[in-house]
């Protein structure tokens, strides 16, 4: 039976590697900034506690004040998984560092999440629209696009 | 003397016989040999995660039907264990013992046309399809007399399923289970040991098993590449780790291990419904559930197996009758992300084989 | 019609014996025949559409067309009608004179090969000396037609199958053209008719290995399946004739069953023993084998996958060409050794070396199994 790993657990172990990196954190997600989004999804791929292998979903929501990147990863080796999170509050342009380098899944998630939602991930090596044509207003899945 | 030649673009789709729908590859060739492809999606896009965000729990169920058209049942599971997590909803023994048979009904439903459409990608001209059909068409007869359906059954809810399984719907269930792995039998026998199917699957395509996990691959697709994950297995919902049942699990990761896999796990769903028939319990088919669900502020990530990956539903609620945010984890859509780099370097035949291997619904992949 | 045939051939005969008259009984026979074999082609074309698409079906286990007509036998001729009736389209980008030449260049050498096809003892177009070598020669020529069609239609799924279409047909042509060596050795003649009178035993018996062979590589040489590279509809969506409509394609699909249709001829006549057949009248026997060896293509088609280009290329190269030679030699040595004619015991002996042969070979030959050299 796959263990849904605490957040706050998993924040120590972060905030033992990377001080300033957690933001928040609770039972059921850790929130890391977004400047630190990298390093921590390498340490939780590489750390042989957690041996992230995996990354299951990668979505985005609009919260109005902030968008949250939304990460499901789990290690297939130990079964277990974790909700990992980052906020980006810049509306106009927001960025996230992307993580195709670690996770090649990513790579169409983060497009489709660059389409609806608006988000450019820094470092995509083909971020262009995927589901809407090129030439499209908007981003469809931000609560402001009606 | 030299002759000047240069490669050439070519546009497979988005109304090719073999894209399976709407799928374009712009894809660059040298004359037989594919240098370079670029999937282009989005050609059956219909907003679904967008719409979704106005409609009630409930009435997301037929949108759900419309993902992966092919195996609306397990979408349909998909989308009522994800809520039944978020608000908290019970659900009776019947009705769970009815959704695995009717998961794994669907399953097999979803392989026959996977492994048929395969190997009409391949050139065999109908035949094994028509074969696949069949069978199909006889389990489209028992999902037809539980919901009225035939391809898009809206037929689960929060809390159970919408009505309880006629009375002969057992004893029909019981001859098709009886019969199946006859059929499984000939199919083999027209195709495991098929020279030209060798050569033609075997050795081409090869997802190695780090890329298949790094590129989060899921499913048949996953297993074929030697990977043991099965979220049935792994994190079992409803009610799976009540049953025995093994993962079939490929060794080489091409096209030929892809084909092995569906074919072993359908031998695997009929044990799954040959057990659950035999448990079959009486009671309710569904728990009392308000019409309008609001569940509690909070998230959900819930995933299970549909028959192409693990099929996942992010939720969002603020305790509205409408989510907050939905999203759909469209299993075929990740499934392509390492398309490139299977088919990059083999033939323009091959293209068509790797790719019918991987098994897509375009509705699930545009959303 | 038998009859009526007798008195042709008789007729013939005389013919042949004495130079044709002008303008008498040659100038009759020539029109007759013209005219016979036009309306063979068309009605036997029609009547292997109506079958292989109802043997499809019984093999599928579908019913097929039963619509049009009692049992569907009318379903070929509303076929045909639809497509006269449609639209001819002729691309923008399509160099037009080789457009419209490209389905006439395929059409007229099919038409050609019946004029050396014995329905009945000496009921011929002409009894050519080098009647087998006259096929091989004018049947090669409709690949011209169809690669001027792929080339000519400005699409680049057209010209990938035609460039398969030629690829396939010049490799085929060496096993195809061995394997009727042997044939020939045996009944010591090219003459289509003198083949027929010369198998008292069947050439099939004679010449299992020949057969196969020549079974295979016809099918690759009509572009049957499993070989039907050219048109590979899962791949590249039509080939050659993706862009033909209205009569143009009609001729091509026309095109396609003729091949089918000589092809069945050729075996039956080189391999089946042409007419010769007990109590039912010469030709109604030719015509039955045709169907029989017609009916082992649609088996074929609707059993087997597509193979690859390359694949159809090692098959050629590497299994058929090696063992044509072989048969080749094999047959040579029997003939040397019995010049009087082979007995049934070279019918065991060959069937014995044919299982072998295959054996050997299914055992070291791969139809080349994963990535192929580039």
């Amino acid at each position: 039976m796959t263990v849904s790993l605490s957040g706050t657990e998993v924040a120590k172990q972060i905030a033992s590697q990377f001080p300033e990196a957690i933001a928040e954190s609770s039972n059921q997600a850790v929130v890391v900034k977004t400047e630190y989004l990298l390093k921590v999804a390498e340490f939780l791929k590489n750390s042989p506690d957690f041996d992230f292998n995996y990354l299951n979903d990668m979505t985005a929501a609009d919260y109005y004040d902030y968008f949250e990147v939304v990460f499901q990863l789990s290690s297939l080796n130990l079964n277990h998984k974790l909700m990992l999170k980052t906020r980006c509050y810049e509306r106009l342009k927001p960025a996230v560092p992307s993580v195709c380098c670690l996770w090649r899944g990513a790579e169409l998630m983060e497009r489709e999440i660059y389409d609806l939602m608006g988000i450019t991930f820094t470092g995509h090596p083909n971020l262009k629209r995927i589901v809407l044509w090129e030439g499209f207003q908007g981003h469809p899945l931000r609560k402001d696009y009606l | 003397m030299t002759i000047k030649t240069e490669p050439f673009v070519i546009n497979f789709g988005p109304a090719h016989p073999s894209t399976h729908g709407v799928f374009r590859m712009r894809v660059v060739l040298d004359g037989e040999v594919v240098l370079d492809l670029e999937p282009v999606y989005g050609y059956l896009h219909r907003g679904i995660e967008k719409l979704a965000e106005q409609r009630t729990y409930t009435g997301i169920i037929p949108l759900t039907d419309r993902l992966d058209y092919l195996a609306a049942m397990s979408n349909n599971l998909a989308h009522c264990i994800a809520v039944e997590k978020l608000a908290g909803i019970k659900v009776p023994e019947r009705a769970e013992y009815l959704r695995v048979i009717l998961a794994e009904l669907q399953r097999l439903c979803s392989h026959l046309i996977a492994v048929g459409a395969f190997l009409n990608d391949s050139g065999a001209f109908m035949t094994p399809i028509l074969y696949m059909l069949r069978e199909r068409e006889k389990i489209l007869d028992l999902f037809e007399m539980l919901s009225g359906q035939r391809l898009t059954y809206n037929d689960m809810r929060p809390g159970g399923v919408s009505q309880d399984a006629p009375e002969e719907f057992l004893p029909a269930l019981h001859k098709f289970v009886d019969q199946m792995p006859r059929y499984l039998d000939e199919y083999d026998q027209l195709l495991a040991k098929n020279e030209i199917l060798l050569a033609r699957s075997k050795g081409v395509g090869i997802l190695s098993k780090e890329l298949a996990i790094n590129s989060s691959a899921s499913g048949p697709v996953l297993r074929a590449s030697g990977v043991k994950w099965d979220i049935r297995k792994a994190e079992p919902y409803s009610i799976y780790d009540r049953f025995e049942f093994e993962i079939p699990t490929g060794t080489a990761g091409d096209c030929y291990d892809r084909y092995l896999v569906r074919m072993l796990e359908m031998r695997q769903s009929v044990r799954i419904i040959e057990q659950a028939m035999k448990q079959f319990p009486s009671g309710e088919y569904r728990s009392r559930v308000p019409k309008l669900i609001r569940p509690p502020v909070g998230e959900v990530y819930s995933r299970i197996e549909a028959p192409k990956g693990e099929l996942a539903f992010y939720i969002v609620s603020d305790s509205s009758i409408a989510p907050y945010r939905y999203h759909i984890r469209g299993t075929s859509l990740i499934n392509l992300t390492a398309l490139r780099d299977m088919i990059v370097g083999w033939k323009v035949a091959d293209l068509i084989v790797i790719f019918g291997s991987i098994d897509i619904c375009m509705g699930e992949v545009d959303r | 019609m038998s009859s009526y045939l007798n008195q042709m051939l008789l007729q013939h005969e005389a013919s042949v014996r004495v130079p044709p008259d002008w303008p008498g009984g040659y100038w009759f026979h020539w029109l007759f025949f013209t005219v016979v074999i036009i309306a063979f082609v068309l009605t036997i074309v029609m009547g292997f559409i109506y079958f292989e698409r109802r043997a499809l079906g019984r093999i599928q286990s579908r019913l097929g067309p039963n619509r049009t007509g009692p049992f569907g036998l009318l379903q070929p001729v509303a076929d045909a009608i639809k497509v006269l009736l449609k639209e001819d389209i002729i691309p923008d980008k399509a160099d037009k004179l080789v457009h419209w030449l490209a389905p006439i260049v395929a059409f007229f050498p099919v038409m050609l090969i019946f004029a050396v096809i014995p329905f009945q003892n000496g009921a011929m177009l002409v009894d050519l000396d080098i009647g087998i070598l006259y096929i091989m020669a004018v049947s090669s020529v409709s690949t011209i037609g169809i690669f001027m069609a792929g080339w000519s239609s400005g699409n680049k799924y057209s010209l990938l199958g035609a460039m398969r279409a030629v690829a396939s047909v010049v490799s085929y042509e060496i096993p195809l053209v061995l394997s009727i060596i042997g044939v020939i050795l045996l009944s010591g003649s090219l003459s289509m008719n003198q083949i027929v009178i010369a198998q008292n035993i069947p050439f099939i018996l004679l010449q299992p290995l020949g057969f196969l062979l020549f079974f295979i590589s016809g099918c690759a040489e009509i572009n049957r399946s499993p070989f039907d590279m050219l048109e590979a509809d899962s791949e590249i969506v039509a080939g050659f004739h993706t862009e033909y409509s209205g009569m143009k394609f009609a001729m091509f699909y026309l095109v396609e069953y003729a091949e089918a249709l000589a092809m069945s001829a050729i075996i039956a006549t080189l391999f089946l023993g042409g007419w010769r057949g007990p109590v039912l009248p010469p030709w109604l026997w030719f015509i039955i084998k045709i169907f029989v060896v017609f009916f082992l293509m649609i088996w074929t088609r609707s059993t087997l996958p597509r193979v690859r280009i390359d694949q159809l290329m090692a098959l050629a190269w590497k299994g058929l060409f090696p063992l044509a030679l072989i048969n080749l030699f094999i047959t040579g040595v029997e003939v040397l050794l019995w010049p009087a004619g082979l007995p049934w015991l070279a019918v065991l002996i060959n069937i014995v070396i044919m299982v072998v042969l295959l054996l050997l070979w299914s055992r070291f030959f791969k139809l080349g199994w994963g990535r192929v050299e580039i």
